[in-house]
Order: C-alpha cells, then sequence, then structure tokens
C-alpha cells in the first residue's frame, strides 16, 4: 500500500466516520434523555434517502403518508383529551409540510428544497415515534425499551419496503469540484460531508451549552426524576431528544446516499456503526463516541482494503473487547434496579 | 402419599405429551406436520431464552448464532464428510455450546445493559463471518444435507422434534424446581444477594449461558437436518430477535411462554404470509410489520406475556419426613468468631469508614449504631465482604476473609439482610428462604435436571419450613414473597439468612417496618438464638429496641467509632449524645 491510497482510504474513512459520528451523538442524545437504544434510527437514514430520491424522480414519498397518518393519530387523541395546541401540532403543521412537499413534487424543486423537505418529514418522524412507541413503555426497564426499538425497526424495514420497493437509490453529489492538496485528490463532497457534520455538533454543543431547551435537556438526562420536579416536562424532552437524534439519521442520509447506494434495509447496517461509536463512548461520552465513530469508520474502510470480505466481521467484533473494558470499568456486578 | 401422586400425576403428563408428539406425523397432513416441526424447533431455542433471560435475568439477542453454528457444523460434516446426521449430533451441540462457554468468559464480565449490546455485536459479527468463511457456501448456503435418517419426510421428522421438545421442556422444568433453579431465579433479582447467600454468580451466569446455547445447537441440527438447506439469513440478528419476540409474547419468565410464543409467531407468520400481501394487493414482509407491532402493544399492555397473565395455582412441593440438613458445629460461648481491625473504605476523597476494629463473639448480641452518614452501613458491607476495604481486615473463625468477597464469607458461616430488602418478589417464601440453603446441598445443574436431586431436595424445603416458621412466616410459605407487607418481608430475609446455619448473623435495620408486636417476636427471636450461641451483629435505629436486646452497643460518627460499650454506659456517654444531639447535653 503506497501513500496516496493510503490517504485515499484515510479520507473515505473520515467521510463515513464524520457520517457516524452524527448518527452517535443522535443515538446518545436519545438514550441520555429517555434510556432508549434507538435502534430504528439507521432505518431513518434511509428513509430521508429514499425521500429525496423519490422528490427528484418528481414523486410524493411514502413517508410524507406515514408521517400524516401519525399526526392524524396524535391529533385524535389529542383532540380527545382536549389538548387544542395538538390542532397546531399535529393538524396545521403537517398540512403545510404535506402541501410543500406534493407541490415539490408535482412542480419540481431546487435540490436543496428537497433535502430541506426531506430532513423536515424524517425528523418529524422522530417524536411520533417516541410519542406512541415508547413514551407509553414510561419507566419500563432497558430490555422492554430495547425489545420495542427492536420491534420499531422491523415496523419501519416493512414499511420501508412497502412505500419504495426493494430498489436501492442513489442521488447526485452535493458537488463535483475536487482539489489536490500535495499529492492527495480530496473530494468536495468529503469536504461537504465533513463540514456539515462538524457544523451540526458545533449547533448541537452550542443548543446544550446555551439554550434554556437544551439545559432543559440535559437536566432531563442527568436526573430524570429531578427535572421533573423542578417542572422539565419529560414528554417534551423525550419528543425532544427524538427530534434531534432522526435529524442527525435525516442529515446522515442526504450526505451518505451520493457516496453510498441506500436501500430500504441498508440504513440499518449504517445505524448499526453509529450505535458501535455510541457505545465505544460508553453510551455516555459525547468526545469519545465521536472519536470512536472516526476510528470505527476508518477502520472499516482500511480493513475493506485488506480484507473486504471480513470489513463488518471486524467492525461489530470490536465492541466486544469495549464492552467489557465499559464492564470492567464500571466495577463489575451492579444491580438491576 | 401426596409425593407419590404428584410424581406420578407428572410423569403421565410427560408420557401423553410424548406419545401426542410422536402421533403428530400420523394425525396430521404432510404440511401440517411440516409446520408443527418448525414450531417445535423454534421452541427449543425459545426454551433456552426462557432459561436465560426469563429465569437468570441475562438477555441474548444472539440466540440464532448458535442456532447456526450447530446447524452449520452437522450440515458440513453430514454433506462434505459423509457423517451420518446422527453422528452430528454431539459436534453440533460441543460447537453451540464450546463457542457460549468462550463468549460467556468474556460476557460474563459485562454488567447491565452492555450485555445485550454484546449479544448484538456478536450475532453480527457471525452472521457476516457465515456468510464468508469458505466452505460454508458463501450468503446463499448449501443444501442437498442428508435428512434425520434415510428416506424421512419433514412431516415424519415433526414427531422427533416433539419429543425433544417435550425432553428438553421436562429437563428445564426439573430444573427449574430444584437448588439451581432457585439460584438462577435470585441471579436475575440481585448479584449481591445471591453472593451473599454463597452462590457463584459468575459461573452460573456462564452455565445458564451454556445450556441456553446447547438447547439453540440442539435446534439448530434439527434444523439442518429438517431444512436440509442452510444459509446465514436464518442465524442473523433479525432471527435472534424474532426469538426475542416469541419470549416476549409467550411470556419470558415461563417455560410454556417459550412453547405458546413459538407456536404463535411461526403459524402466524405462515397465515399472514400469504393473507396480507393478498389484503393489501402488494408484495412486502408485513407479516413481520404485524408481528413487531404485537410485540410493541405487549409490552404496552402485558409485558409478562400471555403466561405471565394467566393466573398461577402455587402448590407447594411435599417435604414431609425428610431428613434434617447437616449442622455446623455451633462455637462456645464467648469464643470470638468475628474480628476486624483498622478496616478503612474511602469513596474518592470521602473516607465512609476509618480505623474500624470490632469484635463479636459467639452467645452475643452486638449492636452498631449511629447517626444517619455515619458510615454504619459502609461498615456492615465491609464485614459482610460486599465490599473491598481499602485497608484492615476480617477474620472470620480465624480465616482472613480481607478481599475475598461475599461468598467465601457465607460459605464459612456469615449470613446477612439487606436494609433495602432483596427478595425475588414472585417466589413463594417457602423458596425465596430455601435460596439461603443453597450451599448445604450439592446437586448441580445435569443431576438436577434428572430429578437425581429429590431427597436433597425435600431437606432442603424441610429446613426452609422449619426457619420460616422459626420467624413466624409459617402460614405464609406459599404466599409470593413480594405480596408481603414491608416488615414481614424483612423476616424472610432473617429466615433465608438463618437456613445457612450461619454462626455470625449481620442483621441491617431489621426492626424497620415491624409493627410493636413484630419488634417483640423479632427481639424473642433474636435472645432465642443468642442463647443457641449465635454471634448477631445489628445496625439498627430504634433505640428501645436496641437498649433492650444488645449486650454491647458500639457507635459511630463521621466514619470513626467514637465509643463501644454497655447499653447504659453508652446512653451516658457524652460523646455518644453530643453526636446524636449536636451539643453536649
Amino acid at each position: 500500500m503506497d501513500e496516496a491510497i493510503a490517504a485515499a482510504l484515510l479520507q473515505d474513512g473520515l467521510t463515513t466516520g464524520a457520517i457516524y459520528l452524527l448518527l452517535a451523538v443522535g443515538l446518545l442524545i436519545a438514550f441520555s434523555v429517555t434510556r432508549v437504544i434507538f435502534i430504528p434510527q439507521g432505518d431513518l437514514v434511509s428513509f430521508a434517502a429514499l425521500t429525496l430520491a423519490a422528490l427528484i424522480g418528481r414523486q410524493v414519498p411514502g413517508t410524507l403518508w406515514l408521517l400524516d397518518a401519525l399526526c392524524a393519530a396524535a391529533l385524535a387523541v389529542g383532540l380527545f383529551r382536549r389538548q387544542w395546541r395538538a390542532l397546531l401540532a399535529y393538524g396545521l403543521a403537517p398540512a403545510v409540510l404535506t402541501a410543500a412537499t406534493v407541490a415539490a413534487a408535482r412542480f419540481g424543486a431546487p435540490a436543496l428544497v428537497g433535502m430541506a423537505l426531506s430532513v423536515a418529514i424524517v425528523t418529524a418522524l422522530g417524536p411520533l415515534l417516541y410519542r406512541f412507541a415508547y413514551e407509553p413503555l414510561g419507566e419500563a426497564s432497558m430490555l422492554a425499551l430495547l425489545i420495542a426499538s427492536m420491534a420499531l425497526h422491523f415496523v419501519l424495514i416493512g414499511i420501508g419496503l412497502y412505500a419504495f420497493g426493494a430498489e436501492g437509490v442513489s442521488t447526485p453529489a452535493l458537488t463535483d469540484t475536487s482539489f489536490a492538496v500535495g499529492s492527495i485528490d480530496v473530494s468536495g463532497q468529503s469536504l461537504c460531508v465533513g463540514g456539515v457534520s462538524a457544523l451540526l455538533v458545533g449547533l448541537l454543543r452550542w443548543f446544550f451549552v446555551r439554550t434554556l431547551a437544551g439545559k432543559a435537556l440535559r437536566a432531563a438526562a442527568s436526573d430524570r426524576l429531578g427535572a421533573r420536579l423542578i417542572g422539565v416536562d419529560h414528554m417534551a424532552s423525550g419528543q425532544a431528544a427524538f427530534a434531534l437524534a432522526s435529524a442527525a439519521a435525516a442529515v446522515s442520509g442526504i450526505l451518505i446516499a451520493p457516496i453510498t447506494p441506500l436501500s430500504y434495509d441498508t440504513g440499518f447496517e449504517i445505524g448499526l456503526k453509529g450505535f458501535v461509536a455510541a457505545v465505544i463512548g460508553g453510551l455516555a461520552s459525547y468526545p469519545l463516541a465521536a472519536a470512536g465513530a472516526l476510528v470505527v469508520g476508518v477502520l472499516e474502510s482500511f480493513s475493506g482494503f485488506w480484507a473486504s470480505e471480513y470489513r463488518n466481521v471486524i467492525v461489530f467484533s470490536l465492541l466486544v473487547p469495549v464492552l467489557v473494558w465499559l464492564s470492567l470499568r464500571s466495577g463489575g456486578t451492579e444491580d438491576r434496579a | 402419599m401426596i409425593r407419590g401422586g404428584l410424581i406420578r400425576w407428572g410423569l403421565i403428563r410427560f408420557a401423553v405429551a410424548l406419545a401426542g408428539c410422536a402421533a403428530m406425523p400420523f394425525v396430521l397432513t404432510e404440511f401440517q406436520a411440516t409446520l408443527a416441526g418448525f414450531v417445535g424447533i423454534a421452541a427449543i431455542t425459545a426454551l433456552g431464552l426462557v432459561m436465560l433471560t426469563g429465569i437468570s435475568g441475562q438477555t441474548s439477542f444472539g440466540q440464532a448464532t448458535f442456532v447456526g453454528l450447530a446447524a452449520y457444523a452437522t450440515a458440513v460434516l453430514a454433506r462434505w464428510h459423509g457423517w451420518p446426521p446422527v453422528a452430528g449430533l454431539v459436534p453440533a451441540l460441543a460447537v453451540a455450546g464450546g463457542t457460549a462457554w468462550l463468549l460467556g468468559l468474556v460476557t460474563s464480565r459485562i454488567s447491565g445493559h452492555y450485555l445485550p449490546l454484546a449479544t448484538i455485536a456478536w450475532c453480527a459479527s457471525f452472521f457476516y463471518l457465515f456468510g464468508v468463511l469458505p466452505g460454508l457456501g458463501g450468503y446463499n448456503g448449501f443444501g442437498e444435507i442428508p435428512a434425520l435418517f434415510p428416506g424421512v419426510t419433514r412431516g415424519q421428522a415433526a414427531g422427533l422434534v416433539g419429543v425433544a421438545l417435550v425432553g428438553c421442556y421436562a429437563l428445564c422444568a426439573n430444573l427449574l424446581e430444584s437448588r439451581t433453579g432457585r439460584a438462577m431465579r435470585a441471579l436475575a433479582t440481585s448479584r449481591i444477594m445471591a453472593e451473599s447467600l454463597g452462590i457463584d454468580t459468575a459461573g452460573l451466569a456462564r452455565a445458564s449461558f451454556v445450556l441456553a446455547a446447547v438447547l439453540a445447537g440442539l435446534a439448530g441440527w434439527l434444523f439442518a437436518h429438517v431444512q436440509r438447506y442452510v444459509s446465514p439469513s436464518p442465524f442473523g440478528l433479525g432471527a435472534s430477535i424474532e426469538f426475542v419476540f416469541m419470549v416476549v409474547i409467550g411470556g419470558a419468565a415461563h417455560l410454556g411462554g417459550a412453547v405458546v410464543g413459538a407456536a404463535i409467531v411461526v403459524l402466524l407468520r405462515d397465515q399472514l404470509n400469504e393473507l396480507l400481501p393478498r389484503l393489501l394487493g402488494t408484495a412486502g414482509n408485513f407479516e413481520t410489520v404485524a408481528f413487531s407491532l404485537c410485540v410493541i402493544l405487549l409490552l404496552h399492555y402485558a409485558p409478562r406475556g400471555l403466561f405471565g397473565a394467566l393466573p398461577r395455582r402455587v402448590r407447594l412441593p411435599s417435604f414431609a419426613g425428610a431428613p434434617a440438613l447437616v449442622r455446623r458445629q455451633a462455637r462456645p460461648t464467648g469464643e470470638v468468631v468475628l474480628e476486624t481491625a483498622g478496616l478503612e473504605k474511602r469513596f474518592g476523597g470521602l473516607v465512609a469508614a476509618r480505623g474500624i476494629s470490632l469484635s463479636l463473639r459467639a452467645g452475643e448480641i452486638l449492636a452498631l449504631i449511629g447517626p444517619n452518614g455515619a458510615g454504619k452501613s459502609t461498615t456492615f458491607n465491609l464485614i459482610s465482604g460486599a465490599l473491598r476495604p481499602d485497608a484492615g481486615r476480617v477474620r472470620l473463625l480465624g480465616r482472613d476473609l480481607h478481599g475475598q468477597g461475599a461468598r467465601l464469607a457465607a460459605a464459612l458461616g456469615l449470613a446477612r439482610t439487606f436494609q433495602h430488602v432483596k427478595l425475588l418478589p414472585e417466589a413463594t417464601v417457602l423458596d425465596n428462604v430455601a435460596l439461603g440453603a443453597h450451599r448445604r446441598a450439592r446437586a448441580g445443574m445435569g443431576r438436577s435436571m434428572l430429578r437425581l436431586d429429590r431427597a436433597e431436595e425435600r431437606a432442603l424445603l424441610r429446613e426452609a419450613a422449619r426457619q420460616a416458621a422459626r420467624v413466624g412466616l409459617g402460614d405464609v410459605l406459599a404466599v409470593p414473597a413480594g405480596s408481603l407487607p414491608l416488615g414481614r418481608q424483612r423476616l424472610v430475609e432473617i429466615a433465608r439468612a438463618l437456613c445457612l446455619d450461619p454462626v455470625a448473623l449481620l442483621l441491617d435495620e431489621p426492626a424497620a417496618g415491624l409493627r410493636l408486636q413484630e419488634k417483640q417476636a423479632l427481639a424473642e427471636l433474636l435472645r432465642g438464638l443468642r442463647a443457641e450461641g449465635m454471634a448477631i451483629l445489628l445496625v439498627e435505629h430504634d433505640m428501645d429496641f436496641v437498649m433492650g436486646l444488645a449486650d454491647r452497643v458500639a457507635v459511630m460518627d463521621f466514619g470513626e467509632m467514637i465509643a463501644e460499650g454497655l447499653p447504659a454506659a453508652i446512653q451516658a456517654d457524652r460523646a455518644v449524645q453530643e453526636a446524636y444531639l449536636g451539643v453536649a447535653a
């Protein structure tokens, strides 16, 4: 292996690593606030890419109808409980989004508008999934939440297959430019991915450190009961966390679709790698998870070069020693409550 | 004879189930029997998962891996090396069980919610391994695997599958009614509690892990020779999760749940497979969506599964006429049985206990008191081995316990209760108390599964009933421990501790939550034990209770011992009064 190949592999690895990083951060936010390991996040990655591809192909994406159905259900529940705010959140907002998306599909829209719509649709799915799949479980064990995640994952890939078919899609690159740094070609797409990922992580940091909503979320994450006692609405914080996680998934899907073709079930594998990174961070540490994401990306890219068939074996096996280390660090046997 | 009746009734049920399964191929059509066979194969794996998840509290999202390992092992031997399928059984079980044992070496160190994540990781790894390892036919797999016996159809094989399922079910049911079964349940509730009763939790966790893998291996062996085709996809993460679904639907804590769950998932999938696409007009894996929605709804409305929702009838096993267990030799009154010297424990910068030197003699009650946060519980945990001291040592009957953990302490005759009661809430009072006698019997998994442990088991239960009656719980032996009021739950813990036949008894706030009459009864019980030569250490807040009962009182404040002596002297001690009242009185 010469330097140029190594540099190219490194660049590839860091690019996919940046995407895993976004996913890992999303998983961590959702986990710390709600204790849910949001396995279906990977399916939302597929949903975002497939939604964008549908819009580019002048079709109304199936995810929109899924969103509308969930909103209708939430609206019905809200009205039944006489919560009139539901009219705005679950009635008006999805109606506007639906109109905009249908219009974009009918008349065509610039690439950026299509991306924005895709991200909006998939982001909105997150809180609704939380609302219906997880929230009623309340204080159930983490295991029950994990099983619910698995079940939800199956539901979503089933819906994905129904709505989009089994075909893989690939969307046009964000940019075709590339330029040379020394002897290395740096592609504009890679820079875009890295830049967007860094920007979003920076934004999230600002949100959590500077804004009241972010601080409330952090409070909910560090002490659920305490946060409730001082008036942080736990359901709202759970939904907000899921909105952030699914937004991360949606952006990841948009970013990765020009690099790797995605079909209804391939997002799951990408999500699992973000999950590996999140676990490397002990499901708690953002910097460690970020480092883990880049390591996973680079490891995947290099092992793809040397032993491409064993790529996934290597990445997933990485988890076991990490978990052992985490357990030993946390002090061996701990009791389940 | 009730006992004989029970055994005969169990045998009759077993024989009927066996005959029913064996008759399946003759009664059902080939198609129905084939389907029943696949239900049986799935149910065997699910049985293992119930033992692992529902009973011993370790979740695995990787059971399909073991099914796959066994299936590939026997398929390769039969197809490429000419082994007869029956000869492939042992290697198949060995590969599944051996891999589980190796993984268990690592995963038994993994705690809490990291364990299910690790199982996800290796299940994903093995799926890709099956697909890429040379000689396994890649992701397409390979077929033409010989049938179980020459000329046997899938439907006919279902009879054999059924017999295997009934056999496994009976073995697991026997195991659940034994000391090992109780210990596995304790594992799920609290490892600290289990260790304090002398149970080797890491070893038991590994053993149940291997047991579940061997059951999965049996299913894999059957699968390979019934389906006669192997490929990675039935052994991937999706398949593993489906086993978890079966168990959730049927009821994770019940063996019957495994069978019912497997039947529901396999049969309904078969039906929905045809029905849903016809209803919806397109192809797609709707049956998976339907199942998954069902699982989410079940988690919301019936988290204990179908079997968990059924009312349970409790039948106390009979132990009449069982021989008494061998007792430890009582220590002569006045002999020092437990001694600590310079015990110290820090949590970060906080010194929770320092320079704790105590001695406890046979036939005396020593009370450890002090204001909140004085370090009593820390000291208690240091002595009982639940915490590892940073300095100092604990000697029990002259043996150094330093850093050896609670299990050794229990084996040497130290029994304890917990401030926050740690019981198996669903198990009967009798079963909870019998847990304490775990170390006083031998039978392991194998003997228990074959019911060779019955004499010993009856002796254990008799001892448990005796100790329960002694603390005043004789009227509630068959009641689930979790349904008792908190005060009486503490008594269950005391009876459990007495079942260890200890020389030293450590009680953490035993009188909390008791009514006055119950307190008097407890004091009476402790006096009786003292008269028999038991050494008793008591951490307690109730001063009336302590002062009327203890022979000596030790007082802690801010992690240090500030006074020790007779109750009357302690009540007059200025330092003690300052500690409690804040100023010199």
